[in-house]
């Protein structure tokens, strides 16, 4: 199952690497990475048949998660890929504002990985 | 003959009397020309009789001359010297009749009756000598009135401007005071601006720490398990992993550090050192700040920020926490342009907030780009006095622009231009000496 995670920092790539070693070794997920929300339109436009969840954060300078998600909602629905977004503040408003433009699931920072490895494992079990 | 100077030594009296009376030289006065002006009748009375006119008349001018010369003498009759002066012709006209009259009785005796001529014309001469006195001594103690009026007012004046002067000091003391306070305040209003920035930097390392030191641990067990299995290769492989991770942990708490040392030293008062630093490093972190401050109040925002560093540029000796203070100022002010604009337009702007730093010749230029609103030329040369702020009440000091441009001119020989175009964006340039 191949995901894509969009965040403005960095060492994201190395936390979620390891932190999904053995998923990544065994192959049940595969992983990659976008630092914007432009590069996550741009890595789309070639492979959004193949990817299948979108993790992405809000607050990130430039295109904000919000936006990328209306965006994606917009342009990719068919099939619509599963968009999870990750957020620092947590707040009602933002929350509210992503589930009505078709947001999937909430997760906060620090993100708990073993929250999300369930999560993610729920996906995969569901289809 | 003698009786005009006899006369004339009445007069004398009796003028000076009424002359000193009702002021103060009338008590030390009184008898001695009272005494005088008796005495000046008695004696002409006395005389008259036993002497003949010449004679007595000589007596009298005598006792004249020595009463005038006694006068002349007396400091509290400085004024009236034109006055006994005027007594030496007939003095002398007195004399000279007693003389002829000696020298020469026959030429005397023939023309006796015109000697009284020259004694008569001396007497008016006398006469008008005091009018005129008079008149000088009345004028005299008008003048010195309005003399003494006069040092009134000025004395009067003089303790008003002296009080005007301790309530003008008062007064600058006072404002020298509210400008400290101000100052402080400003760094306050922006030390809040900062602070959702600040929470916001401070959480995404600390993040970052909890989310590596986890995933360490169970890296740890992991390898244990390989350990376990005999897989040495697999164990070395998460052993540099966990290595790998020690450090990001380690940086990503240095990151969090330097932010809070970096919050402290914007709040200190500065201690005026300098000491050489990263220009790049240090508009980084303000844009950040200055950026996420804005994104606390308006979770809406968006803003594209657009570094282009000289990588190769030398550190530069400035005050740090002064120089960090511009920076957020003019972050602050950027992301409010744009943000005001975004208002304007509509979501179809896009803001976008460019720093570039350059060498140039001995200085290095940091430029702050936006494209927002602008500045209106109308006001352009007025920005940086203290107090202009065209923010509604409550949101700008006014002070930022103004200290910044201390700052920057007075503090570091530096410099601070700007160029705008009303509705297109605004640049900030600095420039700092390297030396």
């Amino acid at each position: 199952m191949k995901i894509l995670v969009v965040d403005d920092e960095v060492d994201v790539q190395p936390l979620f690497l390891q932190c999904f070693r053995k998923e990544i070794r065994n192959h049940v997920f595969d992983f990659d990475f976008a630092f914007s929300g432009e590069q996550a339109l741009d890595y789309l436009k070639d492979k959004h048949s193949e990817v299948v969840l979108i993790l992405s954060d809000i607050n990130m300078p430039g295109m904000s998660g919000i936006e990328l998600l209306s965006t994606i909602r917009k342009d990719y629905d068919n099939p619509p890929p599963l968009v999870m977004m990750i957020t620092a503040y947590g707040d009602e408003e933002t929350h509210a504002n992503a589930l009505q433009l078709g947001a999937n699931d909430f997760l906060t920072k620090p993100l708990d990985f073993n929250l999300l490895k369930e999560k993610l494992n729920t996906v995969l079990h569901n289809g | 003959m003698s009786f005009l100077t006899y006369l004339s030594i009445f007069l004398l009296f009796n003028w000076l009397n009424r002359a000193v009376k009702m002021t103060p030289l009338s008590f030390k006065w009184k008898a001695v020309l009272g005494i005088g002006q008796g005495a000046a009748a008695v004696a002409y009375f006395v005389l008259k009789k036993p002497l003949s006119d010449e004679v007595h008349l000589l007596i009298g001018s005598i006792a004249l001359g020595a009463i005038i010369k006694y006068f002349n003498e007396q400091e509290d009759f400085k004024s009236f010297r034109s006055y006994f002066e005027s007594h030496y012709p007939l003095i002398a006209v007195g004399i000279l009749i007693f003389l002829i009259s000696i020298i020469a009785p026959g030429f005397y005796d023939e023309y006796d009756q015109y000697f009284l001529l020259p004694l008569v014309a001396a007497f008016i001469w006398v006469i008008s000598r005091w009018a005129a006195s008079k008149k000088q001594r009345e004028e005299l103690l008008l003048y010195k009135a309005k003399n003494e009026e006069l040092d009134r007012l000025v004395a009067e004046r003089t303790a008003e401007i002296q009080n005007q002067k301790e309530e003008l000091e008062a007064t600058i003391e006072l404002l020298q005071n509210t400008q400290q306070q101000l100052i402080q305040s400003e760094k306050l209003a922006s030390l809040g601006e900062l602070t959702a920035g600040i929470a916001h930097e401070i959480q995404n390392p600390l993040n970052f720490v909890n989310n590596f030191a986890e995933v360490s641990s169970e890296l740890l067990e992991e390898m244990n398990q390989e350990l376990a299995k005999g897989d040495l290769e697999e164990a070395r492989y998460i052993a540099d992993d966990i290595r790998q991770n020690l450090e990001k942990i380690s940086q990503h708490g240095k990151r969090a550090d330097s932010i809070v040392k970096g919050m402290l030293q914007h709040s200190r008062t500065s201690n005026g050192q300098k000491e050489p630093v990263n220009i790049n490093n240090l508009a980084d972190e303000y844009m950040r700040l200055a950026y996420h401050g804005l994104r606390a109040k308006d979770k809406s925002f968006n803003s594209e920020l657009v570094t282009n560093f000289d990588n190769s540029l030398p550190e530069v000796n400035i005050i740090q926490q002064d120089v960090g203070r511009v920076l957020l100022n003019l972050f602050t002010n950027a992301f409010y342009a744009v943000h005001q604009k975004q208002k304007e337009i509509g979501q179809t702007f896009r803001p976008k907030i460019e720093v570039s730093t350059r060498l140039q010749h001995n200085n290095i230029e940091l430029t702050v780009k936006d494209n927002g609103i602008g500045i209106p030329e109308a006001i352009r040369d007025k920005i940086m006095q203290p107090f202009f702020t065209t923010k509604p009440t409550g949101e700008g000091t006014g002070l930022g622009l103004s200290l910044s441009y201390d700052i920057i001119v007075k503090g570091h020989n530096g410099n601070i231009a700007i160029e705008s175009e009303e509705g297109n964006g605004s640049v900030f340039i600095i420039t700092l000496p390297i030396i």
